[in-house]
């Protein structure tokens, strides 16, 4: 059984213009240890997919879906109490912009305790030694001394790392990882990603990878789906996705790798759109 | 042998951190004698990870900060900006496009008057020269003569990039600095961002300094490659030899660092992991 699966997902928000749909009948499925891609151009609402399985989206958005199942628990029907002691513990996410998405005015080490006295009802002791051994797990050095580091004081990896620390720190069935490298050199990028297929092989997490990048797709998936405006284009396993891309959006997605071109000029997209080799239509 | 369009020899850049009551004064030396030339029409990319003094380079350059020492030539005339202001003249031959196109545009200011702001202060025109030479700049660019009076937050971000670069272009520079031009955009508008600035190359007969730390981008666009590392060049050479042939460890580094998206690599991988 899929550890967790969604159907039809409907993510539409209310702008001056009438209703605008950011997701449009997106249906996912993550098996426990596996690795699923979501590939995609900004606006084509790989994230907010994700922000509306987590029930981090701002009350304008309505959110709607024939199933939500993750470990056998109907996320539709949860009560907000139930479902804020699932997320964070059993799902957790690493966001985007490291800088921004840890708070200020707090010390690391409260950040990480925070979920351990929230979810595991930890005590102070127990805590502060957890905490060390997240920060020794993510690879940063002096783990004790970091833990009383602002956020400011730490460079963009280290804050990555920290943020994958809180991640992990309940041991997560499911982690899902916003773009976790885009704001990254591409040394530390690689180490990141490392240590993120390192720890989803050793606690067998299922994993959601949300990127843009190609490259970060092919050295991480098991599965991947592409998609564009807020539906599905295609999903395959990685290696027929590279291999033999079906639908036409994946194609030119590919073929706008500087890695492959060819002649003096990249094809584009839009280009591939005009010439009229383009249909969005839902791939099933 | 073509024209030398910038050369620098030897150039050095220490920036002097304050002290405090807890601190003594320091000094971070962040381009530690960088030396380099580029041809006209041809492109020179500068690739390392932030803090390796790329982007400092980028501001010597483009005559914003002065060097602390060595040489810059442009046009074989040496040029010192820490000596007295650079004229109107030397602004005209060096502008620079920056990374993020959503910090780079005064969200006040409407596109016109973002293209023409260059002229008004360099170039002694009349108002309506300046702005059929705005008019056609836009269209250069991809956009087109409706957009003049626009503000920035109307645009989307490849938009806006292009915009940045007509700003840059209004001036007929003959050398354009990068400063990571398509590393905030999506993939397939970085296609078309790519290709707008190849077609300008040919057109300008532009000189492009590119920094980037996208290796796959520079292996398209540049003609030779510079790799810096804290503040030193550790590799120098035309494209296809540093490519094919890495010199430096931190290049080797660099290289194994980027992902690839091909299927031989994806196999590989997946063979490693059902093994382990």
């Amino acid at each position: 059984m899929a550890l967790f699966e969604i159907e039809n997902l409907i993510v539409e928000f209310d702008t001056a213009s009438g209703p605008f749909r950011a997701v449009d009948g997106v249906s996912l499925k993550v098996d426990e240890r596996e690795v699923l891609a979501i590939v995609g151009e900004s606006g084509s609402g790989k994230s907010v997919s994700m922000l509306a399985v987590m029930g981090l989206l701002p009350w304008t958005a309505k959110v709607s879906a024939d199933k939500a199942v993750f470990d056998g628990k109907d996320l539709l029907s949860l009560d907000p109490a139930e479902r804020r002691r699932i997320i964070g513990r059993d799902v957790a996410m690493i966001f985007q912009e490291p800088m921004a998405s840890l708070n200020p005015c707090f010390t690391v080490g409260y950040q990480i305790e925070e979920t351990l006295r929230f979810h595991l009802h930890m005590g102070r002791k127990e805590r502060h030694a957890r905490a060390i051994e997240l920060l020794t797990l993510v690879g940063i050095s002096d783990p004790e001394e970091r833990l009383s580091s602002y956020p400011h004081q730490m460079s963009g990896g280290q804050c990555q790392r920290v943020m994958i620390a809180m991640a992990i720190s309940c041991n997560p069935k499911l982690l899902i990882a916003d773009e976790p490298t885009t704001a990254l050199d591409v040394t530390i990028q690689k180490q990141i990603l490392d240590l993120l297929m390192e720890l989803q092989a050793e606690n067998g997490m299922g994993m959601i990878m949300i990127t843009h990048n190609m490259g970060v797709v092919a050295e991480t998936a098991d599965r991947v789906v592409v998609q564009y405006k807020g539906r599905k284009m295609e999903e395959a396993d990685v290696l027929s996705l590279f291999e033999n891309p079906k639908s036409n959006y994946t194609r030119a997605l590919l073929a706008a790798l500087p890695d492959n071109a060819t002649g003096d000029r990249l094809p584009t997209i839009s280009g591939m759109m005009e010439e009229g080799g383009f249909t969005p239509a839902v791939a099933q | 042998m073509s024209e030398i369009v910038v050369e620098g020899k030897n150039i050095k850049r220490d920036y002097a951190v304050p002290g405090s009551l807890f601190k003594p004064a320091r000094t971070v030396h962040a381009v530690k004698g960088v030396s380099f030339k580029v041809e006209k029409g041809k492109t020179l990319a500068i690739v390392g990870e932030s803090g390796c003094g790329k982007s400092t380079l980028a501001r010597i350059i483009t005559l914003i900060d002065p060097a602390t020492s060595g040489e810059l030539d442009l046009d074989g005339k040496k040029v010192d900006i820490a000596a007295g202001r650079p004229t109107p003249e030397l602004r005209r031959k060096v502008q620079i496009v920056f990374q993020n196109p959503y910090g780079s545009l005064n969200p006040r200011q409407k596109i016109g008057n973002v293209l023409m702001e260059p002229l008004v202060i360099n170039i002694d025109m009349p108002a309506a020269d300046r702005r059929q030479r705005a008019m056609e700049m836009l269209v250069k660019v991809g956009l087109e003569e409706k957009h003049f009076n626009r503000y920035p937050h109307m645009f989307s971000g490849g938009q806006r990039q292009r915009i940045a670069i007509a700003r840059a272009l209004m001036l007929r520079p003959s050398l354009l600095v990068l400063d990571e031009p398509v590393s905030a955009l999506d993939l397939s508008v970085q296609a078309q961002v790519l290709n707008l600035l190849a077609d300008l190359q040919d057109e300008f007969e532009l000189t492009y300094i590119f920094i980037s730390h996208d290796l796959s981008v520079v292996r398209y666009i540049a003609d030779e490659v510079m790799v810096m590392y804290f503040g030193e060049a550790v590799e120098y050479g035309t494209r296809d030899e540093v490519f094919s042939d890495p010199k430096h460890s931190y290049t080797k580094t660099l290289f194994a660092a980027t992902p690839r998206a091909d299927v031989e690599s994806i196999k590989a991988r997946l063979a490693r992991k059902n093994a382990a």
